[in-house]
Formats: structure tokens, C-alpha cells, sequence
């Protein structure tokens, strides 16, 4: 995976700017596809599932990791975003870049309003706000069974075929490469975003608010914008989750779904996207194989990593690779 | 009017309930500065061990309760050692929500694992079971032990804290730890000594609770949030603040699911939201 | 319209204690000001009253004949008021380019770009590199904040204050923490701002002071005392008693 990246980025240097993020990202999400291609054939549905949680995971990211708000109610953009699919399409609308594009419009407005809740405060009430944020979705969610199914989920929806021509199969073929191809699309978008303007200012927030508004910027209005941005990529992994499963479960709002995409975020390296991809990645293939044998020697050992995580690679497995990579090419020129 | 009574009485024995268990994560926060989410996850280890002392070892209700608290404090000090004392003052709170994050699911894994993914109830001895006349109305008996043991814990450490040294000790390094320390207070041992007391009376809340808050395997999960928002809400350190908040929110919640069960938790967190609004510095929190 | 800062008995005072009494003064283009005052005379107040980080209890702030006494920090700073810091305060995971160039982008009103290269657009990559070069910073363009000495940390303060094209500028104690002989890199970089705006430096080191202002104000107990050429400042009584620690006692006895 590091070595992917860092092939990857070797390339990517090298290519003109403006179209080096979009060749870095096409070409990472092809070589990761080709290897779980090879890997589980017979299991795509779990890559496909894998890769809508990813675009939680990176707009997680994008507010954690990019603009230091700690949130434990993400799921809940993603979640509602999912039903919002869901019940567009048992309404009739069921071509899929449509449905993506329901999936974003209700992200962006449950991040916009998130945005407004949540980063108005900043350490203890701003965790707190997140957390009662997402319960206050999740109670609904149970609440208005009439459009989420309660806690049976909401079924019975069939897409129609990507793009009139790509149906959806029972082996998920096409569900893993519309996936996939989503996610090159919004990974080349973000490479792009984090290092814009806005993108810079954002990780200036992070850094030191008081400094930021000391050169002129607004605060809270760019969290808040920053926030339907994030919402957008959430509101895509609620689409994708929607039109490949055809259920939506009360989980995709849950606090534990969010508490669980801070742990995959953290373990992989909040403030780098690669780092989301990555834990994105390990930690639900991890899960897969140990989670389903026994969820609760799979919650004692995420908990143990989690802790050694905070204690030895505070910075997350992604940030812990790029400097041995970097002190062991140090070592070889030396 | 009946209803309202009844309203009262259940808000009042929950909101006791959250404050015995949360008044200790709160007075650790504001003098160590620490975010911990594995609170309840102290609490529901105080539940597992006094429902095993009950329906395995065949103990009496007030030795399980003794054992549990004990036992809980002795299985969690090693951590504070350990962990807990490399958080305290960081001011990095994000890297604290992450280890007690991940030491809660350590602990709720680790306990199902020993005891079995089962809920644990907390059967009451008869003395308490039934129904209690307390003059104009019958009451659950539990209920008055509830209480009882709230207002004694909210004056002991009223006591605790303004009127003996220790509590003197413990303002000084709440006001300024580097001048405490050139004082001569060794700060670690008074982070130690209300670290156990913390756990302690998170245990005890979590073995009296037991009855309006479940003992069961995602216990530490469900009710993570529960306790950090009675701390928000009430304002870090403060005991008449958590008092406060406990009454607050407990009367939000009973209300909530009397007048509309079917909607969940949902005023609960509508009350949060709405308090955080009006009163970002806590309850009883100074206004900047 | 040459009054660029403006301000007419502004008070303040904490729980009944004044920290800032009627302070009233004017910053006109070129001043080169200095304001000195013993321990506790309510510098920082004063800084923060005019920043915006504060509201005064009365009085008013004139910026370019704006009124905005009331106004929030961000506002003061777009329309011309930047300060440096005490306690230097920078982006600190953010490399020294980028510092510079977020204050770049935020001044030229090109911080709202989402899908454009923030530090490499050839506008902002030109005046950052000249920003650089004149604060002596150039070699440490791409190193994160953090990982640069204290002395240098100050001298990316003043590159952001640069990047701001400020109006006014508040220097709030620049060569704190600096070794003595170094305090020259920093009276450098002042010297190459342009030559039309305010500056107001806040310091206690008073030889640093005098040979920065041609005009210098002295506040002691949240009272102006003394506005005036570094001449007349150091030959004024009051001046001298309040830094003798005697100005309180004479008051009382008064």
C-alpha cells in the first residue's frame, strides 16, 4: 500500500500539475482494484461495501484530520444520505449517477447543518454536540420508520443500469467498478482540494484559530463550508452504500459506525487522505476476517491498537511509514 | 398529578444515578484535564464484578457492592500508572478522546470475553425490591437507597473538597498545578488518589443504576456519551454544576419517554444541544 | 485622511479595576511610534482594545474613519489593523511558504479557491518569494514552522504581518526572547516595510524603542502619561518616576 503510494507519488511528480492528481489517483484506486481483484474474486461485495465506508472515512478527514474538528456523529451525514437514496430511488428515480447525486445533495445539507452545530464550539462541548447531533438522527431514523424501515432497514429498491448500459450483476462486478471509479473521481478531487486555498486555510484553522482570524479569516463560516464539502464526499459513500447493497440498516446512522470511522481514520493517519484510504482499507479487511469469527475479540483488538496507536505512532500507520521509508532512503545514501 | 409525581420521582433517581457515576469523571476533568470516554466503561466493570459476586459466589447485596467498588479500583489503578498519567495536562485532547476510545473497547471486549456476552442483571435483596411507603405516595425502594446515596456523595465530597486539606490540595492544583507543585504538593499522588475515587464512585453508580441502566455488554458504548454530557452540561469540577445537569437531563429523559417513547432518546439529545446553546460554559459556568 | 488610527477615551477595567483610562492617541502614515510603560501599565490591554480581541467599556476606534469599536478582529484586519504576537503564534505543521502565502491569499481575496494550487499560483508564488528573500527566510521556504529556532519564528511573524500589506501595524514586543545580538534582524525587517504606514511598536526594552520611533507613548496604570519625541519622553519627570516604581506612591500622596 506504501509502496503503492509511494510509486505513485514518484510518478505523480514528475507529470505536469494540472493533471497529476487526477493520474495519482486513477492510478492508485486501478492498482488497489486489480489487487483486491485478484484477492477476492468471489467477495466483491465486501470490496464494493469497503469502498463506500472509505468516502466516510475521507470526509471524516476532511473536517478531522484537515480542519481539527473532532466529531463523533459523522455516520450521520452519511447515514441519512444512504436513506435519501434509498427512498428517491423506491420513488422512481433509479439511474445511479442521479442517485450519486441525491446521495451528495443530502450530504451537503446534513454537513452544512452539522457545520453549524458542530463547529460553533470547539474541545468538550463541540465532542458533545457531535455525539447528541448523531443521536438526535439516530433516534429519528428509528423514529420515522415510514421512510428508513425502522430497524428492519430499508429494502426493495433495484437501481437501473449505470449509464443505461452496465447492469447491476449478482456477482457485483458492476457495483465494484462504478465503486471504483467513483472513487478515483472524488480521490482526484480531494487531492486537489486539500491543497488549494481553501484547503491550506483550513489546516491553518486547524493549527491556530486565533492566529487564522488574525489574518483576516472568518472562522466559522469556513468550517461550516468545509463541513458541506465533507458532506458531499459522505453523502457519495451513502449513495454507493445504498445502490450496491439495496438496504439501508439503522448502523449507517450510528454512533457506533462513527466512533468506529474515528478509530479507522486515526489508525491510518488523519490529516493525510492517504492515511484515510489506508486505515479505511486495513481496518474493515482486519474486521472482516477476525470481527466475523468473534466481535468481541475483534473490539479488544482494535482497542489495544487504538491505544498503542496513541502511544507509539500518535500520527497514525500512514505518517509512521512515508518517515521510516524516508530515514531508511537516508540510510542508503548515507 | 399522579403522573407528575411518579414523572418526578423517576427523573429524580435517574438524574441521581448519572451524577453518582459522573460527578467522579467530572471532578478528574477539572483536575487533570483529562476527556475520558472509558468512564462508563468503569462502570460497567463495577456492574459485571457485583453481578458475578450475587448470582455465582452467592453474596449478599451490600458485600457485592463493597467488592465491586473495591475490585474495580484495584483492576484499574495499574492503568492509571500505565496510561491515564501520560494524558493528564496534555492539552491534547484529541490524542485522550482516542485512548479512552480505544481502552473502552478494550475493556468491553475483554470482560465479555471473561464473563460471557450475556446481560448481567443486579437482582435486589427483597428489602429493596418492594415498594416503599414514604407517607403520601408508595415508592420503589430502590429508589430511595438511589437517592439517599446521591445526596451523600454530593455532600461527602462537598466535604471532601472544601473542608479538608486534601480538598484544599486539590483547588490549589486545579488553579495553577506548576504553582501546587513548587508548593510541595505531589501532584501525582493526589492525580492517583482521585483517580481511584473517580473509578470508585463510578462503580458504585453503575451497581446501584443497574436497574434503570442495564448491565449489558455494550453498556460502555451505550452510555459513553451519557456521563461526558452531564460533565459538558454541568461544567467540569463543579459538584452543584453535575448535580444540576444529572437533574436536568434525568428529567429529560423520563419526560421524554413517558410523554413519547417511540421517538427514543431524541428530546434527551434535544435537551443537550439545546443547554450547549444557551450555556456554553456549562451550567453554572462563568460567563466570559 | 491621514488619521489612519484613531482612538478617543477608551476605557476598560476587569472586575472593577481599571486597566485602561480615557487612553486617547493618533496614528497618522509613517508614524513610527513606540509604546513603552513599566510591568503592568496595560500594554497587553491596550493591544487586545484595539485588536478587537477586547471591546472597551467606553470610548471609540477610529480605523481609516471607520468606526469599529465594536467590530470583530477579522474585519479590523481586512480593513488594514495586523499585529504580531508576543508569544509568536504561527501555523505550526504549515511550512514557512505557506504561512506566508495563506496571509497572501486571504489579503488578495483569493482564499476561496477550491481546486487551485494554494502556494504555487504565480502571483502569490512571486510576492511570497519576495516577502522571503527581504526577511532573510528564503532558505527555509519549504520547512514546517515548527522545526525553526525562536528568532526565526518572530521573522516569519513579521513576513505574515508583510504578506498582510497592513495600514497599521502593531508590533507587540518583536524582539522578545531574541538573543541581544540579534535583535538587528528584526529592526532590519521593520525597516523594509513600506515607508506610508502606522507602526506602533509595544516593548519593554526601551534602548530597542528609542531606536526604532520618532514618536514614543508611555503608559503606566491604564493611563497615558506622556506622547512626545523619544527626547522629551526621556526627560520628562513623570516618565522617570513611574519607571522608578514611585509613580503610585506620588499619586496617593497627590
Amino acid at each position: 500500500m506504501t509502496a503503492i503510494n509511494t510509486v505513485a507519488k514518484a510518478t505523480g511528480s514528475r507529470l505536469p500539475s494540472w493533471i497529476r492528481y487526477e493520474v495519482t489517483a486513477f492510478a492508485v484506486v486501478a492498482a488497489l482494484g486489480m489487487v483486491g481483484y485478484l484477492l477476492f474474486p468471489y467477495d466483491l461485495a465486501l470490496l464494493t461495501r469497503i469502498i463506500a465506508v472509505t468516502f466516510l472515512i475521507l470526509s471524516l478527514d476532511l473536517v478531522t484530520g484537515y480542519a481539527g474538528v473532532v466529531t463523533l456523529g459523522q455516520a450521520a451525514i452519511f447515514g441519512v444520505a444512504a436513506y435519501a437514496v434509498g427512498n428517491a430511488c423506491l420513488a422512481g428515480i433509479t439511474d445511479p449517477v442521479i442517485l450519486l447525486g441525491v446521495g451528495i445533495v443530502a450530504g451537503v445539507m446534513m454537513g452544512l447543518l452539522s457545520g453549524v452545530l458542530i463547529s460553533r464550539f470547539s474541545a468538550l462541548p463541540q465532542l458533545v454536540i457531535s455525539i447528541a447531533f448523531g443521536q438526535l438522527i439516530a433516534a429519528l431514523a428509528n423514529k420515522l420508520s415510514q421512510f428508513t424501515g425502522g430497524s428492519d432497514g430499508l429494502a426493495g429498491f433495484m437501481p437501473s443500469a449505470v449509464l443505461g448500459v452496465f447492469e447491476f450483476d449478482l456477482f457485483g462486478r458492476t457495483s465494484f467498478g462504478f465503486s471504483l471509479v467513483v472513487l478515483a473521481v472524488v480521490l482526484a478531487l480531494l487531492l486537489r482540494f486539500v491543497q488549494s486555498p481553501f484547503g491550506l486555510m483550513c489546516r491553518g484553522i486547524r493549527d491556530d484559530a486565533l492566529r487564522a482570524r488574525m489574518i483576516g479569516t472568518a472562522v466559522y463560516p469556513r468550517l461550516i463550508i468545509m463541513y458541506g464539502v465533507s458532506g458531499a464526499v459522505a453523502g457519495v459513500g451513502g449513495a454507493l452504500a445504498a445502490i450496491n447493497v439495496g438496504v439501508v440498516s439503522l448502523h449507517s446512522v450510528s454512533f457506533e459506525l462513527s466512533a468506529e470511522a474515528l478509530v479507522m481514520l486515526v489508525i491510518g493517519g488523519a490529516g493525510h487522505l492517504w492515511g484515510a484510504l489506508l486505515g479505511s482499507v486495513l481496518f474493515q479487511l482486519f474486521g472482516h476476517f477476525v470481527g466475523s469469527t468473534n466481535p468481541f475479540h475483534w473490539l479488544t483488538i482494535v482497542g489495544a491498537t487504538l491505544v498503542l496507536i496513541t502511544l507509539f505512532a500518535p500520527k497514525g500507520l500512514y505518517a509512521a511509514a512515508v518517515s521510516a521509508v524516508s530515514k531508511f532512503r537516508k540510510g542508503r545514501v548515507a | 398529578m399522579i403522573t407528575i409525581l411518579s414523572i418526578a420521582i423517576d427523573a429524580l433517581a435517574f438524574g441521581m444515578v448519572l451524577f453518582i457515576i459522573s460527578i467522579g469523571l467530572s471532578v478528574m476533568m477539572g483536575l487533570a484535564r483529562v476527556v475520558n470516554l472509558a468512564h462508563g466503561a468503569f462502570a460497567m466493570i463495577g456492574g459485571y464484578i457485583a453481578s458475578y459476586m450475587l448470582r455465582e459466589a452467592g453474596a449478599g447485596f451490600a458485600l457485592s457492592t463493597i467488592v465491586a467498588v473495591a475490585g474495580t479500583v484495584a483492576i484499574l489503578m495499574p492503568l492509571e500508572f500505565l496510561l491515564y498519567r501520560r494524558l493528564y495536562r496534555s492539552g491534547d485532547a484529541f490524542r485522550q478522546i482516542l485512548m479512552t476510545i480505544g481502552l473502552t473497547f478494550l475493556i468491553i471486549g475483554i470482560t465479555n470475553s471473561v464473563f460471557g456476552p450475556t446481560s448481567k442483571p443486579i437482582p435486589l435483596p427483597d428489602a429493596l425490591s418492594g415498594p416503599l411507603d414514604i407517607g403520601f405516595r408508595m415508592v420503589p425502594a430502590h429508589y430511595v437507597l438511589v437517592i439517599g446515596c446521591g445526596a451523600i456523595t454530593a455532600l461527602g465530597l462537598w466535604f471532601l473538597l472544601d473542608k479538608t486539606q486534601f480538598g484544599t490540595r486539590i483547588r490549589a492544583t486545579v488553579d495553577n498545578a506548576a504553582m501546587a507543585e513548587a508548593l510541595g504538593i505531589r501532584t501525582e499522588i493526589l492525580y492517583a488518589a482521585t483517580f481511584a475515587l473517580a473509578v470508585g464512585l463510578a462503580a458504585l453508580g453503575g451497581v446501584l443504576g443497574a436497574q434503570l441502566l442495564p448491565i449489558e455488554p455494550y453498556y460502555a458504548m451505550r452510555y459513553m456519551v451519557i456521563f461526558l454530557v452531564v460533565v459538558s452540561v454541568g461544567g467540569a469540577g463543579s459538584i452543584i454544576g453535575a448535580l444540576a445537569a444529572s437533574l436536568v437531563l434525568g428529567l429529560a429523559s423520563t419526560v421524554g419517554k413517558y410523554m413519547a417513547p417511540e421517538f427514543g432518546d431524541f428530546f434527551f439529545y434535544l435537551t443537550v444541544i439545546l443547554v450547549v446553546f444557551i450555556f456554553p460554559h456549562g451550567l453554572l459556568g462563568a460567563r466570559k | 485622511m491621514n488619521d489612519l488610527l484613531q482612538l478617543s477615551d477608551v476605557s476598560m477595567s476587569f472586575g472593577g479595576l481599571k486597566v485602561t483610562q480615557d487612553v486617547s492617541f493618533t496614528l497618522r502614515s509613517g508614524d513610527r511610534v513606540g509604546l513603552i510603560g513599566p510591568n503592568g501599565a496595560g500594554k497587553t490591554t491596550l493591544v487586545n482594545l484595539v485588536t478587537g480581541n477586547l471591546a472597551p467599556m467606553s470610548g471609540r476606534i477610529l480605523l481609516q474613519g471607520e468606526d469599529v469599536t465594536h467590530a470583530g478582529i477579522s474585519h479590523r484586519v481586512r480593513h488594514g489593523l495586523v499585529r504580531t504576537f508576543q508569544i509568536t503564534r504561527l501555523f505550526q505543521t504549515l511550512s514557512v511558504a505557506d504561512n506566508v502565502a495563506l496571509a497572501l491569499l486571504q489579503r488578495k481575496g483569493l482564499a476561496m479557491g477550491f481546486l487551485t494550487s494554494a502556494t504555487e499560483r504565480p502571483e502569490i508564488r512571486d510576492e511570497w518569494t519576495r516577502i522571503l528573500h527581504v526577511t532573510g527566510l528564503e532558505s527555509r521556504a519549504y520547512d514546517p514552522v515548527s522545526v525553526l529556532a525562536y528568532g526565526e519564528q518572530r521573522l516569519v511573524e513579521i513576513a505574515i504581518a508583510l504578506a498582510l500589506n497592513p495600514k497599521v501595524l502593531l508590533l507587540d514586543e518583536p524582539a522578545a526572547g531574541i538573543p541581544h545580538e540579534e535583535t538587528h534582524r528584526v529592526l532590519d525587517a521593520i525597516a523594509a516595510l513600506p515607508a506610508d504606514i502606522a507602526i506602533l511598536m509595544i516593548e519593554h526594552d526601551i534602548d530597542l524603542v528609542f531606536r526604532f520611533a520618532s514618536r514614543v507613548l508611555v503608559l503606566a496604570n491604564g493611563k497615558l502619561i506622556c506622547d512626545g519625541t523619544p527626547e522629551t519622553v526621556a526627560a520628562n519627570d513623570e516618565v522617570r518616576s513611574a519607571y522608578l516604581g514611585s509613580y503610585a506612591n506620588d499619586r496617593r500622596s497627590a
